[in-house]
């Protein structure tokens, strides 16, 4: 699905990531887990195609495909997502209207028809359980007055209408109370299937309690410095994250 | 080389006009001694004034010298049109005066319908029959002295509409006033004159329209007061679309007795120069008007709207909020002058210019003048240049929408809080038919509003 080889990035020449390798097959959840600063958002973006950063090696396949060759909306189309840390608000554009529109792109690029605004409104009905999102949000523009919780929720009812082949979840946990972050959760383990993937980028375990990976992986300054299982998680809850720091130095040293 | 005029250049174009105006005078012969009088006196101020320049504060921004320089012929009859063409323009269940080349064209109007107290006629057919009606009314509320336009159509008004509602009367579909510059080889001046007197409780809806047969270069001069009586309410729209090689240069005068409620919304997207004065005087306890517009502009159009709203008495509301949406080289001037009398006490008004530049090109002047007088009021104003949010625009795209879709999806939202508010179906669809063939992938953004 994913394949990620040696990837480094940049902003301003400022080095972000500092070769990335990352291998998701269908159906596996990935947790990236880091301290602030270790670059996480940056991969989320960088893999939503964020003009703001340089690309300066190693290479992102998704689905066979360079997804550095791709714009964002062809990203998207191919069956990327990425539920954003900041979901921006925009006046003006109605949230029902907007993902439409986004879903009609999505699947004219997948050769299918466009959706009736009957199966839609009975399509978005249906996903908007999954969240527990209230109907007046819908009609509202996109994020505008959302709370915190509404915006992160709204971000996973457009990826629950979108269907992604691979979703990214920037810090989705963040701000969340536990209520939110359990609807948050079983939302995403609803679109959990044997074809879909998810890559779960967050600085607390406490998220993955309820969205169980299957890999854990630990970025650092721009790498990744330990893989493991969901127990790596719960290792990190534990010891926090100056054990790795003080290991990834002394390897450094030695 | 130098585009400006001077003020000797601008004074002797004014003079150009008086071999027409002793045509018309002589076309009119029979006029009332108030009328001609008016006609002179306005003619002369015009010649006293000149075209304007950009030395006067007013004009600072707006070089009128392309119209100076042209000449331009008064329509002498109804034109040839391809009744096809006319009725493209026309809103379906509304009242209608059409208007060729500022001549008013009977077989494609529309009064079979009024209701009893709305009376509505072509000024021409008031200056035949009944020209005593104007006395008093014709020129009250839009001077002329202080403006050469004003002046010049005061001078010239031949045509236009004529609408009186008698006390309570009640207009329920819109009046379409729709002026139409036809394919005419000779370049035309028109000086459409209307004046509405809504009398006490009267309600209405006006829609003005401003269309091209045919990419021309003309001069409209348009001139609308509107008296609004004690509790009148008046519904008053502009859709100024024509070619962009024509000129419009248009006054509209509001005037406000007690307690009653003017909403106007300009919307210009035609034109090479445009010009719009629009003022507003409150002089009633309570009265309020919303003063909206929306301007589309691109290439090198140019647009300068100049407001003024008179807060002559207390506990009177007045809202403006005007919004452009400009690319490539257009330029737009936003003037907005409030003005609070001594004791105009609870004066509420609110202005906000807010302007979307899509391209590096594209200029904005935005200019709020407050004088304020009295010492118990709330008066804001708000103003905005800015370009298009590229957060939001990534965010869109890593929906799945491509990228000009994403950006005229949100040119679009910034224009619907004012299309919004067109409340005459027919316009409203007229607008944002505009804006889905104006933006780039206008097909998704209509799919997805």
């Amino acid at each position: 699905m994913l394949e990620i080889r040696d990837l480094k990035v940049s902003i301003d020449d400022k080095a972000i990531l500092k070769g990335i390798d990352l291998t998701i097959r269908p159906g596996e959840v990935h947790a990236i887990m880091g301290p602030n600063g270790s670059g996480k958002s940056t991969l989320a973006q960088v893999m939503a195609g964020k003009e703001d950063y340089q690309v300066t090696d190693g290479s992102i396949r998704f689905l066979g495909q360079d997804l550095t060759e791709l714009d964002p909306e062809d990203r998207a189309r191919e069956g990327l997502f990425l539920a954003f840390q900041y979901p921006v608000e925009i006046p003006g554009v109605s949230n029902t209207y907007f993902l439409k529109a986004a879903l009609n792109a999505i699947r004219k690029h997948r050769g299918l028809p466009e959706i009736d605004a009957v199966d839609f409104l009975s399509l978005v009905r249906q996903k908007m359980k999954l969240v527990k999102m209230d109907e007046a949000l819908l009609h509202r523009p996109v994020n505008e007055g959302f709370s915190g919780g509404e915006k992160k929720r709204n971000e996973i009812f457009h990826m629950a209408v979108l269907e992604p082949r691979l979703a990214v979840l920037d810090e989705t946990d963040s701000g969340l109370d536990i209520d939110a972050l359990k609807i948050v959760a079983d939302g995403v383990n609803a679109l959990r299937s044997p074809d879909r993937s998810f890559l779960v980028i967050t600085h607390y375990q406490r998220l993955l309690n309820f969205i169980v990976p299957d890999f854990v992986h630990v970025l650092l300054n721009g790498r990744i410095v330990r893989s493991g299982g969901k127990e790596l998680a719960l290792e990190l809850e534990e010891k926090g994250y100056s054990w790795l720091e003080e290991e990834v130095a002394a390897s450094a040293t030695a | 080389m130098t585009t400006t005029a001077t003020l000797e250049e601008g004074a002797s174009a004014a003079t150009a006009y008086a071999e027409d105006f002793e045509h018309f005078t002589a076309e009119h012969r029979g006029e009332p001694a108030f009328l001609s009088s008016l006609r002179h006196a306005a003619f002369d101020r015009f010649v006293a004034l000149g075209f304007p320049t950009t030395d006067q504060e007013d004009w600072r921004f707006t070089n009128v010298a392309p119209i100076a320089r042209g000449r331009f012929h008064r329509a002498a009859g109804l034109p040839k049109v391809s009744a096809e063409a006319v009725r493209q323009h026309f809103h379906p269940d509304s009242h209608r005066l059409v208007f060729l080349d500022g001549v008013f064209a009977p077989e494609f109007s529309e009064l079979s319908a009024l209701p009893s107290g709305v009376r509505v006629q072509s000024f021409g057919e008031v200056l035949r029959t009944e020209p005593g009606r104007l006395e008093g009314v014709f020129a009250r509320h839009a001077r002329f002295e202080e403006h050469p336009f004003v002046a010049l159509s005061t001078a010239f008004a031949s045509d236009g509409a004529v609408v009186e509602m008698a006390r309570g009367a009640l207009l329920e579909k819109p009046l379409q006033l729709l002026y139409l510059g036809t394919a005419s080889e000779t370049v035309r001046v028109s000086y459409p004159r209307n004046l509405v007197r809504a009398g006490e409780a009267s309600q209405l809806t006006l829609i003005e329209t401003y269309a091209s047969l045919a990419e021309r270069a003309s001069w409209s001069a348009p001139v609308t007061e509107i008296w609004t009586g004690s509790g009148a309410v008046v519904d008053h729209y502009k859709l100024q679309k024509e070619s962009t090689a024509a000129f419009h240069t248009a006054t509209l005068q509001f005037y406000q007795e007690r307690s009653s409620n003017l909403f106007s919304h300009s919307i210009s997207v035609g034109g090479a120069l445009v010009r719009n004065d629009v003022n507003a005087v409150l002089d009633g306890e309570g009265a309020e008007c919303t003063l909206n517009g929306l301007y589309v502009l691109r290439g090198s159009q140019f647009l300068d709207n100049h407001m003024r709203v008179d807060h002559s008495k207390p506990h009177c509301s007045s809202f403006e909020l005007f919004k452009g949406i400009l690319d490539e080289k257009a330029r737009a001037v936003f003037n907005g002058r409030i003005f609070v009398a001594k004791g105009a006490q609870k004066t509420d008004a609110k202005q906000s210019s807010r302007n979307l530049l899509l391209s590096r090109q594209a200029l904005v002047n935005a200019n709020p003048q407050l004088e304020i007088f009295a010492d118990d009021v709330k008066c804001t104003h708000g103003s905005t240049v800015g370009q298009l949010d590229e957060e939001a625009i990534f965010y869109l795209r890593s929906r799945g929408i491509g990228e000009d879709a994403a950006r005229s999806l949100l040119i679009y939202a910034f224009a619907a809080d004012i299309v919004e508010r067109l409340k005459p179906e027919a316009l409203r669809h007229e607008v944002e038919e505009f804006l889905f063939h104006r933006l780039p992938k206008g097909e998704v953004v209509r799919q997805a509003v």
